[in-house]
């Protein structure tokens, strides 16, 4: 019935399902973005490097001490997180009284020397790390590895529950009030200044996390985050800046849009987000999900 | 600049026949590659260090040549590296450029050192072109090319009935290269392609792709890409049950770092084409060694080995010419005589540019095979330099037609 240029629909249902499972990385680590830039109001254009951080930090948890991937899950995070928290304790914070373009400057370059750092280390070409769910389920319309059906779960579950955190929580309520008036919450008593460091520390463990799920699938190399971290910033540019459920919808939506691409015309794959991304700035600047200030 | 001509000059006069032995002749070499992307790996600094090794090994300074090497990151692409090239021949008085992996970029600075007659060495590159329609009297391609590769890699699967291909193609003129000569050996030994799917350069995620190549039941899956797309293409089939389900993976062009990232687990069984092994000879091994020193432990590439021969080769064709200033004739000296050094043992390079030595049919370790790291092939077959490149006969190149 539905046959598309060509392509039948059972091969149409395996490539939404894919674009699925790519659309969870990007939601991920747009989710993580738009949670820093609405709270802190700083682009945090070192998210790409602490993504590539959180798997090498599985990698070495590994290598170095013997913890298995469903360790690292939890381990690598949160390492992740406290080196983000320190940096946002010593450097970010003697620049919120700036513009945001400082804020993003800082955060570009640390991302850079990061990335110089670790390719100095274990070079460019990337590690090998095994897939800790071999194997698959045979769909009838594809093949479905055991790990990729992971991913997309996982993924949803954090998703949804920072959505739900933030949107619907007493905690993701003072967040938000200490985004809009930070003295008056202070007043309160309130103290907005942890809440940010913890909040800069959950948006980059959100990263990490990403890059513990990228470790199996992808390659883990310091490149990793600098491919992926341009395509994210196009994800919440155009689900709205500072958007939670935004950055989920279109991390999602994209990823699959992305995929259809892939069949379609595969040589336009890599643009074809950053076209949507210019016909959404012209037609709605603040972006699908965000309000105009 | 003027001061320096007066002095020049003076220098000439007070010294006319006293000095004309002792000054040296200077020669630039400007390494350009990726210094920090996806193929910094298999060329890289290792490259830089290659160039300097093989500058120390010919005994430059004894021989009366200065020569210096710089080095530059052309970030994979085309603008930066003419750039890049422009002002090295322009300003800094760069003789010649050597390494340069990435097609589309040395395709560029082919062009460019033909307009400024200079010396080209070309080893990172595979695009076959650079020795076929777009051949010049400056370039000479060193290490392998893509016609290599698919005579080698794609010929001994056709023969052993790999006979329905699928290609999954870098989306530049490395690949389309690739598939195009792949293609041409498919089919000139029986075989035939199913399909193939364009993929751009750097991307992440094949799982869609392969999902293709897996729906078309081609027996092979030919990958025309290089470095990390290689590398995430052959994990991802892994992941994917691609060859559980029957078919089997040709990765075209597979350097030793990629068999380094990806792990013998996932690796092993792969066949290959290459130019150079580290572990095949004790002149390999020696600068093997030499090279691991060096570079943190790491084993050279054939790129990285080829940097070395091809700079070896190109110090003695300006010790012959007593200058490196006019670039097309250091390059028609550097086909006029006969090539051997201890890496790529003795060869030619040819009217087209082409330097012709054996290539090698490798397989993969499994991990009981293997005693550790970089201890990763084993020698299938040996294809001998007169078979092992494109024949002068079949050439576009109009060097070729015109002698």
């Amino acid at each position: 019935m539905f046959e598309l240029l060509g392509i039948p629909p059972q091969a149409l249902f395996g490539q939404l399902l894919l674009g699925l499972i790519n659309g969870a990385f990007y939601a991920m680590l747009s989710l993580g973005l738009a949670v820093i830039f609405g709270l802190l109001n700083v682009i945090n254009f070192t998210h790409g490097a602490q993504y590539m951080m959180g798997a090498f930090g599985a990698w070495m948890l590994l290598n170095y001490l013997g913890i298995p991937f469903w360790g690292a899950l939890v381990l690598s995070p949160l390492v992740v997180a406290v080196i983000g928290m320190v940096i946002e304790r010593t450097l970010l914070r003697r620049l919120y009284h700036l513009d945001h373009l400082y804020g993003l400057l800082l955060t570009f370059g640390l991302a850079l020397i990061i990335e110089g750092l670790f390719r100095r280390q274990y070079g460019s070409s990337g590690l090998p790390y095994d897939n800790p769910l071999p194997g698959g389920t045979n769909l009838g319309f594809m093949f479905l590895p055991n790990y990729r059906g992971f991913v997309v779960v996982a993924s949803l579950v954090v998703c949804l529950a920072t959505w739900y955190v933030i949107e619907r929580t007493k905690l993701g309520s003072y967040l938000r009030a200490a985004t809009e008036r930070p003295d008056l919450v202070q007043a309160f008593g309130i103290d907005v200044p942890r809440m940010i460091t913890l909040t800069y520390g959950f948006g980059v463990g959100l990263a990490a996390l990403a890059g513990v799920l990228a470790a199996p699938a992808y390659q883990v190399s310091p490149t990793m985050g600098s491919n992926l971290i341009i395509i994210v910033f196009a994800v919440v540019v155009i689900g709205g800046m500072g958007s939670i459920m935004g950055a989920i919808v279109t991390g999602f939506g994209l990823g699959v849009i992305e995929g259809l691409t892939k069949v379609f015309y595969p040589e336009a794959s890599s643009t074809v987000i950053f076209v949507i991304m210019a016909i959404v700035l012209m037609v709605k600047p603040a972006g699908l999900f965000g309000t105009a200030k | 600049m003027r001061l320096a001509a007066i002095f020049l000059a003076a220098s000439c006069l007070a010294g006319a026949g006293a000095a004309y032995a002792a000054d040296p002749i200077p020669v630039k070499i400007g390494v350009l590659n990726d210094q920090s992307s996806l193929y910094a790996d298999l060329g890289g600094q290792g490259s830089v260090w290659a160039a300097k090794k093989a500058i120390e090994d010919f005994g430059a300074a004894a021989k009366g040549l200065k020569v210096d090497v710089i080095f530059a990151d052309h970030q994979n692409k085309a603008d930066v590296g003419t750039s890049v090239a422009r002002q090295w021949y322009d300003v800094d008085g760069v003789d010649a450029i050597v390494d340069t992996p990435n097609s589309g970029v040395a395709l560029a600075v082919s062009g460019v050192t033909k307009e400024k007659n200079k010396v080209f060495i070309n080893s990172g590159a595979a695009t076959s072109d650079l020795t076929g329609k777009a051949c010049t009297p400056n370039t000479v391609h060193w290490t392998y090319d893509t016609w290599a590769l698919a005579n080698g890699t794609g010929k001994a699967i056709v023969k052993t009935g790999g006979n329905t291909w699928f290609f999954l193609t870098a989306d530049y003129a490395f690949g389309h290269a690739l598939e195009r000569d792949t293609e041409a050996v498919v089919v000139a030994n029986g075989g035939k392609v199913l399909g193939k799917v364009r993929v751009p350069l750097n991307n992440a995620d094949f799982s869609s792709f392969l999902l293709q190549a897996q729906s078309s039941k081609a027996k092979i899956i030919g990958l025309a890409n290089a470095g990390g797309d290689t590398i995430n293409s052959i994990k991802q089939a892994a992941e994917y049950g691609i060859v559980a389900g029957g078919q089997n993976l040709a990765g075209l062009l597979i350097f030793l770092t990629d068999v380094h990232s990806l792990g013998l687990k996932t690796a092993q069984g792969l066949n290959l084409t290459a130019a150079w092994y580290w572990d095949q000879t004790d002149a390999n091994r020696k600068f093997a060694d030499e090279f691991a020193k060096a570079n943190g432990g790491k084993r050279p590439t054939m790129v990285q080995a080829g940097v070395y021969s091809g700079v070896l080769h190109y110090l003695k064709a300006v010790e012959a010419l007593k200058s490196a200033k006019d670039g097309a004739a250091v390059v028609a000296e550097m086909k006029k005589i006969p090539t051997d050094d201890p890496l790529f043992g003795k060869g030619e390079v040819r009217a087209d540019g082409r330097h012709i030595h054996p290539m090698y049919l490798y397989q993969v370790k499994t991990p009981a095979e293997s005693k550790g790291p970089w201890d990763y092939y084993t020698l299938k077959a040996t294809i001998p330099a007169n078979e092992a490149f494109r024949p002068l006969s079949e050439s576009d190149c109009p060097l070729v037609k015109k002698g």
